[in-house]
């Protein structure tokens, strides 16, 4: 198990890496993390040209808060996020969602822009993205556009990214007055891939709730406060549109019996979770 | 930016354990490989090389990370602790390794490298961590002797008595 | 701190045998400087190899080109089967049936993982540069991969001159079963099933060839771990003397739990790699390989019955075993069967016993030790059958248990089978467990848990606990005739030697092979006892050579021999060592030899202690004044023991066997709660009460028992080696093989009895292997008790993963509210059996014969196929193309085939494509069928595709997702190839037309 041969560039900034990408396209690979590239490349399940790295570069090493929104480089780890003193205020659903994230030892490498950029359907990262609505910076040598994590996430580690264009930052909204959120995961060891995450977003208005593990993507749904069987029955309809697959892990069945059992009690906690008003 | 071609040999120096080091490497050599077979710090092991058994877990800049899912062209210029630099230079064992010792909490001790270095790392971040603190942070190591036990109790141990020796307590 | 005269403190400390002494071992692990396999510094010059393997779990091999591998950069030499015929020969097989198996396949392959070729080169990553350069061509068969199949009347035969997939099928009848089958008011039985599975070590196997040069034949050092009459097959697969076949194993090694012992054919492949490369050769397994390759212990699908007495008495047993051994009966097997055979009736005195053992061969990994070794798949049985018995008549289990236990005052007892059970208190370990377990309290929360309609259940399991396998039991797999003419086979040679150097430091050495079992602290507590000594003062030397150590056909690290054989034998070299000092001494003070006492680093007359010379003064008088020898004695200070328990005949005639020296004992309750709503099992409590007769370390044996338990949990809860039905292998990574981290191991109540074995010199027996048997069927009983509220569940199949938890719980998966287009519904099953199909309907925009056309044109097919260049014709609608088949950043690129057949225009076809590449191979395919609609097209699609290899081994999880990726892509183009108008797609489709409009 060890990789194929490739030209290694160590980036120190985003106009490099675009540089690099508008030159070679598909025959180079940014290197974040390198927690699923370096797997795969050991595997030799691909054999990419040229490796950009960006791990080390200071100038996309960033995590602050700006516009209203949790905004992150791509060099910055999850762990940067992670061990934020601030994250359950800021983006609860966030520091809910750490914990499942593989490891600790994982998350001091592996980069919050890398989890959204690989789109793995199981990935917590991008699930919290989409339930948040929030938004991925895509920037190329044409210039940069802003993608809702709705358009971004196309299919099975598929994305809107072209080929030449790098992740520069993600953006997580802030928690708003009012929305409670919780997370949870059912995945066969602790801190696997979820066969199922569940995260939601309740507030006066309504239910955001979205699905990981099932579809081939972060899967999103916005119901209005529903309780007892309409929940239930919008939860079984969601499940439906999923469309599960197998895995040696769990069969289609079984992940929908899944979504709608934690479904149901990730939005009961998520609502359980809206701040008392004038509570802080 | 700072091209390497493949295959060449690269010049890559580190400081290891605290001893500036340098050896060859492809742009491909995995830093467990480069530790192991160019500069020959064979305590760190390589059970799985795709991250999950975290045998070949080592610090780097401080921080513990899987070896065999890094480029050793990537540490270059880099601090790297090893299991090696643990001990001090009479070759007495540190508290963790002392505990580890009284707990039983190695056979084989093919995973006890890469377990050393993460709980190094995690009890300078959190000195008094609950047991399931503890457990979730080994859980990015996989250990197929022991069942565990005696490893959580090791590291609980020395938390409580970094604790009571304030000299050793390191900072929130 | 207080000065003590050292010769009290150490008389005060003795004995040391028995106490949970710190390890020896853990200096050096803790800071490195372990010695592993690949820690050892080898040659200057030495080449390192990698191996090509068979993505296929069955093919013929029909050519093989190494053209390109052996142009590249650093290679040095490409090992094919063509070698391995010229200088070997195949491994000798336990039963007598024309079956071959080389080191590498030589014409046909039977497992995904084989080796196919080596590649040896400069370095490892040039040697796997070189493995992706080799073209290989298979012919596919159809595989056989469950023991149903494997067994029926039409399967597919993998070794045709055997004729049958059934390679040995024997029967057995002990006391008379019919009749108390016929007696019986009850008859109890089950089926059941035993997964694949391995102990998977954490280090991987270490090779260090050298073909030596002229007739002086091979010398390698490796992680292989015994049992050394391996040696002997390894040698004759080399055509070498034993003599000439140096082994050597580095002191340390990274887990072995029987599993090391599948590095042996591996010692044979690289030292004919060495010799085709004139070099020494190294070959470290990576984790794929050994996932894939190594071994696994036996699958078993075995029906058992008990004729039942209504007070829950057995009076006979019956089993009817399949064992899976893979693709091929690899040394040791059967003995997967037979290790186990002379206690198949447990713990229990069941007189009368019926058996009929059949092995079968499945295109799997060949099968081999794993730690319990044939205890799991037997206890698995007979456990789950005392529970059955408890709920058809309605019993207490612990009655059940009472009632059959081997009685205390009965020791040793013979089995039926011929198992002389050596010693041991049954009930005495149940009450204990009972007791000290709060067997009351679980009682209690499972009664709250009920109330509440929580899912809460209690199991327990009883097993014995072999060790010390004797040598002859295999040979239990012949009949009395044939093993007549074959010989008798029996015993199980142990070997220690002690000597002491002229300064009087005491050195031993063993061939025990340890896997971090801490031999070396045990042997040191020994020998400091022997001699008045302390521990420090003894060094032990592990790391074995069969060119200079004393060594026999038992050597090695398995079947728990180290406490009961290894150990006595140190003692009794060290104490033969002792005796002969004491003459010595006895010589010097004019005593005779029993008046000399050894303690506290001293040596001295019994009667006059203040005579006392220190030991290293009386040990080195020895070496410097030989003429000071008492009479007779021989020189030199050095003892060598062979030792075999006396109790270990050879089967007889009647097909009784004492399978193993010495029978331990473990007692375990377990409590489970399943959740209602995932299915997952939580373990509330596990208590284990073992009685292995002296305990020599405390701490190490509590070692043995934590990790054995999680094993057993990991093969309860989670681990298996998942197949696909082409063969395909789907556990590739410890992402697919899961085993359980500190979070899935709860804290084991551990207790302990000593009933010493009286056929053991120590008086000890083996416990390491005790809860990789019972906690199997410890935790699946208690699953059945939890389940039992919802109705009779019996049939529980490992690993009781949470998914298949809940289908046994039941759950309802009701129909949407609004009735819609069902997806394509993938019909691979959880579990991972069946190849990924796929049916579908989408709509194109374009008339049935537009894309009847549009199929038939090379190029526009050219652009249909995702990933494909250009399509070369090589017959009617038959093409070779290179087809890169890419998701997300994972690429492969296939050498394929692709051809359309059974041609009805404008009606359907069928659309076939086979391809190979480096990451394994892919077949696949589909029945097209198209109807004209209003504006277009219905195309309705009936898919099947098998992926193996590489990629499935590693990319289960992903690879139905792909499979549909792939898919959309094909029709999305010939929606657009065939009328220009994307297709207009039903159900799951519509995401991909979503996504074409965000791309355009
Ligand atoms: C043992 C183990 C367990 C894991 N468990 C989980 C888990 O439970 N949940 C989970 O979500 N993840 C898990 N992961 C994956 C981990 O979270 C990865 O770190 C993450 O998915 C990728 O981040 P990275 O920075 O390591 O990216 P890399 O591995 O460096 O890159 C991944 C892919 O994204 C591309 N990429 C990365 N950054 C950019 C960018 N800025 N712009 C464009 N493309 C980019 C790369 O080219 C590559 O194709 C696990 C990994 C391991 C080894
Ligand atoms: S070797 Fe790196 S995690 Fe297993
Ligand atoms: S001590 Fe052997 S794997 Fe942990």
């Amino acid at each position: 198990m060890k990789p194929a041969s490739f030209e290694y560039i160590r980036i120190d900034s985003a106009a490099e890496a675009c540089a690099q990408l508008a030159e070679h396209g598909e025959d180079a690979r940014i290197l974040a993390g390198g927690q699923s590239l370096v797997t795969v490349l050991n595997m030799r399940l691909a054999q990419p040209q040229r490796l950009l790295d960006i791990s080390r570069a200071k100038a996309l090493d960033y995590v602050r808060i700006d516009g209203g929104k949790l905004v992150i480089g791509a060099s910055a780890t999850q762990a940067s996020v992670e061990w934020r003193p601030g994250l359950a205020k800021e983006v609860p659903l966030l520091a809910l969602a750490f914990p499942n994230i593989s490891h600790f030892q994982i998350r001091n490498r592996g980069t919050v822009c890398g989890s959204v950029a690989h789109a793995d359907p199981s990935a917590e990262l991008p699930l919290c993205l989409a339930l948040l609505d929030g938004e991925v910076v895509l920037r190329s040598r044409r210039g940069a556009r802003v993608l809702k994590a709705g358009a971004f996430f196309q299919g099975m580690l598929m994305t809107a990214r072209q080929p030449d264009e790098l992740v520069e930052e993600v953006r997580y909204p802030l928690a708003s007055p009012g929305t409670g959120h919780a997370f949870e995961e059912f995945s066969s060891r602790h801190g696997d891939f979820a066969i199922v995450a569940c995260a939601a977003a309740v507030n006066g208005d309504g239910i955001r709730f979205a699905v990981g593990g099932v579809a081939d993507r972060p899967r999103v749904v916005t119901l209005p406060r529903l309780a007892g069987n309409a929940l239930d029955d919008a939860l079984n309809d969601f499940a439906w549109e999923l469309e599960a697959r197998d895995d040696p892990h769990a069969s289609a069945a079984y992940r929908r019996h899944l979504v709608r059992q934690i479904g149901r009690r990730v939005i009961e906690q998520a609502g359980r979770a809206i701040p008392s008003a004038g509570g802080h | 930016m700072n091209r390497l071609e493949q295959e060449q040999q690269h010049l890559v120096t580190v400081t290891l354990n605290g001893v500036s080091r340098s050896g060859r490497a492809e742009t491909r050599t995995l830093l467990s490989d480069f530790l192991r077979h160019e500069l020959g710090a064979t305590g760190t092991h390589v059970g799985c090389e795709h991250g999950v058994c975290g045998a070949c877990t080592v610090r780097i800049d401080g921080v513990a990370a899987r070896a065999c899912l890094t480029l050793a062209v990537q540490v270059d210029g880099r601090r790297v602790d090893t299991v090696e630099g643990l001990a001090d230079r009479d070759g007495m064992l540190n508290d963790l390794q002392q505990a580890f010792r009284r707990s039983h909490a190695l056979q084989c001790g093919f995973c006890t490298a890469g377990i050393l270095n993460s709980c190094t790392d995690f009890l300078e971040r959190v000195p008094m961590p609950t047991e399931q603190q503890v457990r979730d942070m080994l859980s990015g190591h996989l250990c197929r002797c022991t069942g565990y036990t005696p490893i959580v109790a090791a590291v609980l141990e020395v938390a409580a008595a970094r604790q009571t020796q304030p000299e050793e307590t390191i900072d929130a | 701190m207080k000065r003590e005269d050292p010769v009290v403190a150490m008389a005060q400390d003795a004995p040391f045998v028995g106490r949970p002494l710190e390890r020896v071992e853990d200096a050096a692990l803790l800071t490195g400087r372990g010695r592993y396999g690949d820690d050892l510094g080898i040659k200057p010059g030495t080449l390192h190899a990698a191996v090509l393997r068979s993505p296929h779990g069955h093919a013929i091999l029909k050519g093989i080109d190494t053209t390109a591998a052996e142009a590249a950069r650093g290679v040095r030499a490409v090992l094919i089967g063509e070698d391995v015929r010229r200088w070997s020969q195949p491994f000798v097989v336990g039963v007598k049936e024309p079956m071959e198996h080389w080191s590498l396949a030589v014409d046909r392959v039977r497992y995904v993982g084989e080796p196919v070729a080596v590649v040896v080169a400069e370095d490892r990553y040039l040697a796997e540069d070189a493995v992706d350069l080799i073209r290989v061509e298979y012919e596919p068969l159809p595989a056989v991969v469950g023991i149903e199949t494997a067994i029926a009347a039409d399967a597919p035969v993998l070794h045709p001159a055997v004729g049958t997939n059934i390679v040995s099928d024997r029967s057995f009848r002990y006391g008379d079963p019919e009749a108390a089958f016929a007696d019986a008011p009850h008859r109890v039985s089950l089926t059941v099933h035993y997964p694949r599975n391995s102990c998977t070590p954490l280090e991987g196997g270490v090779v260090i060839a050298e073909h030596l040069p002229g007739d002086e034949g091979y010398e390698v050092t490796s992680n292989f771990m015994g049992p050394f009459s391996l040696h002997a097959v390894i040698a004759l697969a080399l055509k070498v003397p034993g003599a000439r076949l140096r082994h050597k194993v580095p002191r340390d090694s990274g887990g072995s739990f029987g599993v090391k012992q599948s590095v042996f054919p591996y010692v044979v492949l690289m030292c004919l790699a060495s010799r085709k490369a004139g070099a020494p050769v190294k070959w470290v397994e990576d984790r794929l390989e050994h996932l894939a390759g190594a071994t696994s212990a036996t699958g078993r699908l075995a029906t058992i019955e008990a004729a039942v007495e209504s007070d829950g008495r057995i009076t006979a047993l019956s089993f009817d075993q399949f064992d899976d051994v893979g693709g091929y009966l690899r040394a040791p097997e059967p003995a997967t069967f037979y290790r186990m055979h002379g206690c198949l009736t447990g713990a229990y005195a069941v007189r009368n016993l019926r058996v009929r053992n059949r092995v079968v061969l499945t295109n799997k990994t060949p099968a081999g030790l794993v730690r319990g070794f044939g205890g799991p798949q037997v206890y698995f049985a007979l456990e789950r059958l005392v529970q059955r018995i408890s709920v058809v008549l309605g019993l207490d289990p612990l009655d059940v248990y009472r009632r059959n236990f081997v009685p205390p005052q009965a020791f040793p007892y013979r089995a039926a089978a011929g198992a002389l059970l050596d010693s041991g208190d049954y009930p005495a370990a149940l009450a204990l467990a009972v007791r000290e377990g709060g067997f009351a309290e679980l009682q209690q929360r499972r009664d709250a848990a009920r109330a509440e309609g929580r899912l809460y259940g209690i199991g327990f399991a009883a097993i014995v606990e072999p060790s010390i396998s004797n040598m002859g039991y295999i040979t239990t797999v012949l009949t009395a005739e044939q093993r007549a003419k074959a010989g008798p086979k029996n015993g199980a040679i142990a070997s220690a030697t002690v000597s002491i150097d002229l300064l009087g430091s005491v050195s031993v050495v063993v061939a025990s092979a340890p896997a971090g079992q801490g031999h070396m602290t045990v042997c040191a507590q020994v020998v400091a006892d022997a001699f008045g000594l302390r521990p420090e003062q003894i060094v032990t030397n592990v790391d074995f050579d069969t060119q200079k150590d004393a060594w026999s056909v038992a050597a090695g690290n398995y079947s728990s021999r180290f406490a009961g054989a290894v150990a006595g034998t140190v003692h009794l070299a060290a104490v033969k060592l002792r005796d002969k000092l004491a003459r010595i001494a006895a010589h010097q003070f004019g005593l005779a030899a029993d008046e000399i006492a050894f303690a506290g680093g001293k040596v001295f007359p019994r009667s006059a202690p203040e005579r006392a010379i220190p030991f290293a003064r009386a040990a080195s008088s020895a070496h410097w004044a030989p003429a000071l020898l008492p009479e007779g004695e021989t020189l030199g200070l050095r003892e060598t023991v062979f030792w075999s328990p006396e109790p270990l005949a050879a089967p007889d005639a009647e097909d009784h066997v004492n399978t193993s020296a010495a029978y331990g004992f473990a007692f375990d309750i377990c409590a489970v709660e399943v959740d209602r709503a995932t299915g997952r099992v939580r373990i509330d409590r596990y208590v284990t009460a073992h009685d292995a007769g002296k305990i020599l370390n405390p701490a190490l044996a509590d070692g043995q028992i934590r990790g054995a338990f999680a094993q057993g949990l990991g093969a309860a809860l989670m681990e298996e080696f998942r197949y696909a039905d082409d063969g395909g292998f789907l556990s590739g990574t410890f992402a697919d093989y899961l085993v359980p981290t500190t979070c899935e191991v709860p804290d084991p109540v551990i207790l302990h009895m000593e009933t010493p074995s009286p056929f053991t010199p120590l008086g000890a027996k083996g416990l390491g292997e005790g809860n990789n048997m019972s906690t199997p069927a410890c935790v699946a009983n208690a699953v059945a008790d939890a389940l039992s509220t919802l109705g009779d569940i019996s049939d529980l199949r490992l690993p009781l993963t949470p998914a298949k938890v809940m289908a046994l719980i039941g759950f309802d998966d009701p129909a949407p509210s609004k009735p819609r287009e069902r997806a394509p519904e993938p019909a691979a099953a959880a579990g991972g059996g069946r190849a990924l199909t796929a049916t579908g309907t989408t709509e194109i925009g374009a008339s049935p014969e537009a894309v009847f056309r549009v199929l038939l044109d090379p190029a526009a097919l050219t652009k249909v196929i995702p990933g494909c260049h250009a399509l070369q014709p090589i017959g009617e609608n038959r093409y070779r193309a290179d087809v890169t088949v890419g998701v997300g950043l994972v690429k492969a690129r296939y050498e394929a085939e692709i051809s359309l057949s059974e041609l009805d225009p404008p009606r359907s076809l069928r659309l076939t494509g086979a391809g190979l590449s480096a990451l394994g191979s892919a077949r696949g395919s589909g029945r097209v069928t198209l109807e004209a609609i209003p504006n277009g097209t219905r195309l309705s699609y009936d898919y099947r595709a098998e992926v193996s290899g590489k990629v499935a081994a590693v990319g289960s999880r992903m690879l139905e997702g792909a499979a549909r990726v792939v898919l959309g892509q094909l029709f999305e183009q010939l929606g657009r190839q065939a009328g220009g108008a994307a297709p207009k797609p039903v159900s799951w489709w519509d995401r991909l037309l979503r996504l074409l409009g965000v791309n355009k």
